[in-house]
């Protein structure tokens, strides 16, 4: 049982309140894209042994939808933040960084 | 014989006598009393039969590791198979029966197993039932299955209740022996907000019973002070009777309370189920005996030597007279010298090491008890109960040395720590060499949120397994987990625990050592599941090298004990042969729960009406006692007709479409979803989520609308209607509403969150009626004195009225072809307006309709229905209805994806109508066959029938179906595949049965 926490109401929580999401920091890829992006952006996710960015929503909390950077491995949480960003803010990638250092993710490092 | 011993019994009160039966036999038992102790206090040594050679079996241990003593428990409702004689308290009243035997205990046929046990070698099963296959059905199976399983199903209903409960802590505390009691006074006394829980009815575990001295008074004296101490703490909370089923991720323990099966008249829940959220777990589960493997070790009067003193100082039991103890450690001479002490026979000790014991040895030949070194158990002898053993040498084959008369004998193979609950998530072990157990590593133990450890061992489970090295540690564990929880620990030194000291232990993993295959054949490892060495050994042979696959092939560890007694002596045995060491092979997983946990408890609350809840629509009430009869719809409950006196369900629709297509039907569509979408960005974030415009939408007008997954596939619709500039309210199907909000939360938060919308669910603030029929305007003119002529109020707008001082939204759409207003009024108004719309109409004859007149009058108009003709693989291309799909627009959810060449597909299945010949009605869900057959040899199937109906209004059957080709076969007659295999002819049809024209709704 999984606990996060909240970027927008600050809640700490268990996993029954949040629901998660898939994969973070998709780019939509819409009517002008290529069969080949469309493709990795409708299906091909990846399925990382480590680091992993992942969308959650607190469902049964403020009803916003946030990212979690967690390993999939230890169940680490690195941290929760904003669903509003391209990418992971630098005190995330940072706390990562102390924690799994030389990781990748996509093109995050 | 077993039986009571006239002193002893440190848990009983004797004034207290209690009255229970066990196969119809009336017994005999004091308060205090576990239904094991009792059964033997009563020479009922033999309790069941094994799973597979049906085997006679009597008691082993005497708690939760206990593979034998199951029981089917109680009747009718409260009947419950499996249950563990050794931890079921004894109440008054209590009544159970032996499992796994037919037609009685004492004799059973399957017995015969035995006999036949050389021919049933493990892995027997997968590889005698394979051939002819005709015989699984006819043969095997019913063999299988009548003799298969141990106890019963329940055939009644549960009457009884369960709960589920909540708690936040600091450290939990699993465990009250004396390391969980040092362990959370630590804790306590550092300030922690702390849970400690036992599963048995009694703090303090086994010390008392195994003795010694802390700071110089007995151990019993320190557990006493020591309740007492934690009872004074309002940081503490102790729950006894209550297990660790289970550690999770993130610090989350599944606790599981026994509240009233040791009282079953008392009221309230009988199972607690507690989701506990720990900062910290200190796991103070004790250790487990093992046994030892030798020929006969199964036969009924053959114990762990810790059962046997447990049963002897806890409850007063002797389990026979004269015992035999088997060892190769010093804990069993503690058995030997209180069996000696309460004044029963113990003939001799067999030590298996060549160097023999320690202190407690010399204790034990102090009291004149005959000690054996490097001596062995060659055999027991007897059948339903032991009658003596044979002797050996340790280092032979088993040449016998001697024959001694017993009827018990008390077994030990050393100690194993219950690391279950540190390995449920991940805490790694260690081997120890010298103490031949596994114990945790606590350098590799199981990491929490922030990647920091959350299970703390303490006391035996850490693998320290003297009084003293025990209080130190759990002291130490209390205080770390206290201080990782935020507090700040106490500088009070551990207690000091004095405790005989002991010899070293010797690894016996078989005996004789060189035990002979007939030997190792009646040497058993898994009670519960008739697993024996020779077992293990034949897996390793036929290349199970894996502990995993050695497990699966023999059924090691997989009875309902999940091999807490076996697993060890398991995997030793499977060690040894292949030649590698212990470690190597490693353990199978530990899983949880860590004892079978009721399937009520895991219910909890939810069963029967508060299963889920039920969603009621404001004139919920006025359908219940006007007959309606109602079908699930999402968490809502829907009138699907309202049948009269002799009616069916089917002709109580009948009437009802018949009703209102002649004058005036009412329908209850409050369940429509209802979401305001507001914003000066509202209107373009609409465009995305819908197939058509809706950004050109004038204010006062509505628009039926698609919507698509962003994969391309249907996943709603409904009409929208736009309030004003910045405001559209969206209608939803019924099932739909949260799932539609939750995907525009979705793609307004993570995508567009630039632009300016809000989305807000407000389906439950209003009721909906729909009035529909010929007869709806001269009802609705009734009510108001503005005009609502067509002229007024054309189809497709919508308007604020006032209905005889109600203040409503009326929105002219039609889901039925007639003319027809949706009337939005605020939830609590809809009550009455349904009743004044009733008093009005019944001029018109109003009738009140369910959703089965709803879908036969939508069908009848060639209407889709989101779930009927949507399947989740269907787009709006498959159904025609192109004309819902703006090509203006530059991109919406779902655009790119229906450009893609499957989606193009001119092969993909089209919707079409179907009108049978005979105008008989199709089946739902039949398939549509072509000529020929496909790769398999199957009839090709070329479509399938999504909706179908008996039109009262047309006079025959109609239905909608997915068909290859679909609209290029107007007029084809195909074949619709019956299950009888007989096909049924259709002709595919326009989608539009009734009023092609529209003239009834456009008037």
């Amino acid at each position: 049982m999984l606990i996060l926490e909240c970027p927008y109401c600050g809640v700490t929580a268990e996993e029954t309140e949040f629901h998660g999401g898939g994969e973070a920091h998709l780019t939509r890829h819409g009517p002008d894209s290529s069969e080949q992006d469309f493709e990795d952006y409708l299906f091909q996710r990846e399925n990382p042994k480590g680091v992993h960015f992942e969308r959650w929503r607190h469902v049964n909390g403020c009803g916003k939808w946030l990212h979690a950077a967690r390993c999939t491995l230890t169940l680490e949480v690195f941290g929760t933040y904003n669903a509003q960003t391209f990418e992971p803010p630098k005190h995330i990638k940072d706390a990562i960084t102390a924690k799994r250092p030389g990781w990748t993710w996509r093109t995050f490092s | 014989m077993s039986t009571r011993l006239a002193t002893h019994g440190r848990l009983l009160d004797k004034s207290r006598p209690l009255t229970f039966t066990f196969n119809g036999k009336s017994f005999k038992g004091v308060e205090g009393d576990t239904l094991a102790s009792a059964l033997l206090a009563n020479d009922q040594m033999m309790i069941g039969r094994s799973f597979k050679y049906h085997r006679p079996r009597g008691l082993v241990a005497s708690g939760a590791e206990e593979p034998n003593g199951l029981v089917n428990m109680g009747e009718g409702g409260k009947f419950e198979p499996n249950q563990r004689v050794t931890t079921t308290e004894l109440f008054d009243g209590l009544t159970c029966k032996s499992q796994n035997h037919w037609p009685s205990l004492d004799y059973d046929i399957g017995a015969i197993n035995n006999h036949m046990a050389r021919f049933m070698p493990a892995g027997f099963y997968y590889k005698t039932f394979m051939f002819p296959r005709f015989a699984w059905k006819h043969v095997f199976e019913p063999v299988i299955r009548m003799s298969a399983g141990l106890g019963n199903a329940p055939k009644d209903r549960d009457a009884d209740t369960y709960e589920h409960f909540y708690a936040f802590v600091d450290v939990l505390v699993i465990g009250g022996g004396v390391a969980g009691l040092q362990a959370a006074k630590a804790a306590g006394d550092a300030g922690a907000k702390v849970l400690l829980i036992e599963q048995t009815a009694h703090w303090g575990g086994r010390a008392a019973v195994d003795g010694g001295t802390v700071d110089g008074v007995p151990v019993q004296a320190f557990i006493d002070a020591t309740i007492d101490a934690l009872d004074a703490m309002p940081n503490v909370q102790m729950r006894h009777r209550m297990m660790g089923a289970g550690v999770y991720d993130h610090g989350y323990v599944l606790g599981y309370e026994r509240l009233t099966d040791h009282a079953p008249k008392t009221a309230g829940p009988r199972h607690r189920l507690w989701r506990i959220c720990a900062a910290q777990t200190i796991t103070a589960t004790g250790a487990l005996e093992r046994g030892l493997s030798f020929a006969g070790n199964d036969i009924p009067g053959v114990l762990l030597a810790s059962a046997v003193r447990d049963y002897a100082v806890n409850f007063g039991v002797s389990v026979g007279d004269r015992t035999v103890v088997v060892t190769n450690n010093d804990d069993a001479y503690r058995t030997a010298i209180s069996l000696k002490e309460a004044g029963l026979d113990v003939p001799v000790i067999l030590d298996a090491r060549p160097t023999g014991g320690g202190a407690l040895a010399d204790a034990a030949r102090a009291l004149g008890i005959r000690v054996e070194n490097g001596k062995a158990i060659a055999s027991v002898q007897g059948g339903k109960r032991v009658t003596g053993v044979a002797i050996c040498d340790q280092a032979g084959e088993g040449a016998v040395l001697e024959e001694i008369r017993c009827d018990c004998v008390a077994m030990s193979g050393g100690w194993s720590p219950v690391v279950h609950l540190w390995s449920h998530c991940g805490g790694k072990l260690n081997w120890d060499d010298d103490a031949v157990h596994f114990r945790p590593d606590p350098d590799r133990p199981p990491t929490g949120a922030k990647g920091e450890a959350f299970v703390i061992t303490a006391g035996n489970a850490s693998g320290e397994m003297d009084l003293h090295s025990v209080l130190q540690d759990a002291d130490k564990a209390g205080k770390s987990a206290a201080k990782a929880s935020g507090h700040a620990p106490t500088r009070t030194a551990a207690p000091t625990g004095e405790s005989a000291p002991e010899a070293v232990m010797m690894a016996i993993w078989l005996m004789p050592h060189g035990a002979p295959i007939k030997l190792r054949a009646k040497s058993w490892l898994d009670y519960q599941n008739d697993v024996k060495v020779s077992d293990i050994q034949l897996a390793a042979q036929e290349g199970y090298e894996s502990v995993e696959h050695a497990k699966r092939y023999t059924t090691l560890g997989m009875a309902t004990d999940q091999g807490k007694l076996s697993n060890i002596n398991g995997l030793a045995t499977l060690a040894n042969a292949l030649d590698a060491e212990i470690p190597q092979v490693g353990t199978t997983t530990f899983r949880p729960p860590y004892t079978p946990i009721s399937m009520g408890a895991i219910g909890g609350e939810a069963r029967g009406d508060i299963f889920q809840p039920i969603r009621r629509t404001p004139m919920q009430g006025w359908h219940e006692a006007n007959n309606g009869d109602f079908e699930p719809v999402g968490h809502w409950r829907r009138v699907f007709c309202y049948p009269k006196a002799d009616e069916t369900r089917e002709q109580a629709a009948h009437r009802e479409v018949l009703a209102t297509r002649a004058s005036l039907g009412l329908l209850d569509a409050s369940t429509l979803g209802k979401i305001i979408v507001k914003g000066p960005d509202a209107g373009k974030f609409l465009d995305m989520l819908y197939t058509n415009m809706m950004s050109t939408l004038k204010p006062g007008r509505c628009r039926y609308g698609l919507m698509c997954s962003e994969n391309g596939f249907l996943m709603d619709d409904g009409v929208v209607a736009r309030i004003d500039d910045d405001t559209f309210l969206c209608h939803t199907t019924t099932g739909g509403a949260e799932r539609i909000h939750a995907h525009m939360e979705e793609w307004l938060q993570t995508e567009w969150w630039d632009w300016q919308v809000y989305a807000a669910n407000v389906t439950e603030q209003y009721a909906q009626i729909a009035v529909v029929g010929p007869n709806a305007r001269k009802l609705l003119q009734k009510l108001t004195d503005e005009d609502v002529s067509n002229d007024a109020f054309s189809f497709m707008g919508w308007s604020d009225l006032t209905l005889g001082h109600i203040k409503a939204r009326v929105f002219r759409i039609s889901f039925s072809g007639e003319l027809s207003y949706e009337i939005a009024v605020s939830a609590s108004q809809g009550r009455a307006l349904w009743d004044r719309l009733l008093v009005a109409g019944k001029e018109f004859g109003v009738t009140p309709y369910g959703t089965e007149a709803l879908h036969i009058m939508r069908a009848e108009k060639g209407f889709i229905m989101i779930g009927d003709e949507t399947d989740g693989t269907v787009i709006p291309q498959d159904l025609g209805l192109n004309w819902a799909i703006s090509k203006k627009k530059t991109d919406y959810l779902g655009k790119r994806a229906q450009q893609r060449s499957h989606m193009a597909d001119p092969d993909r299945w089209k919707l079409v109508g179907l009108k049978t010949l005979d105008g008989g009605t199709l089946p739902d869900g039949a398939y549509i066959v072509g000529e020929g057959v496909n790769a398999n040899g199957q009839r090709r199937v070329i479509g399938r029938v999504t909706s179908t109906y008996h039109s009262p209004t047309l006079g025959y059957g109609i239905a909608f179906a997915l068909l290859l080709h679909g609209p290029d076969r107007m007029g084809e007659v195909v074949n619709v595949a019956m299950i009888d295999d007989v096909d049924v002819p259709a002709q595919v049809c326009d989608l539009v049965f009734f009023d092609k024209d529209g003239e009834k709704q456009n008037v």
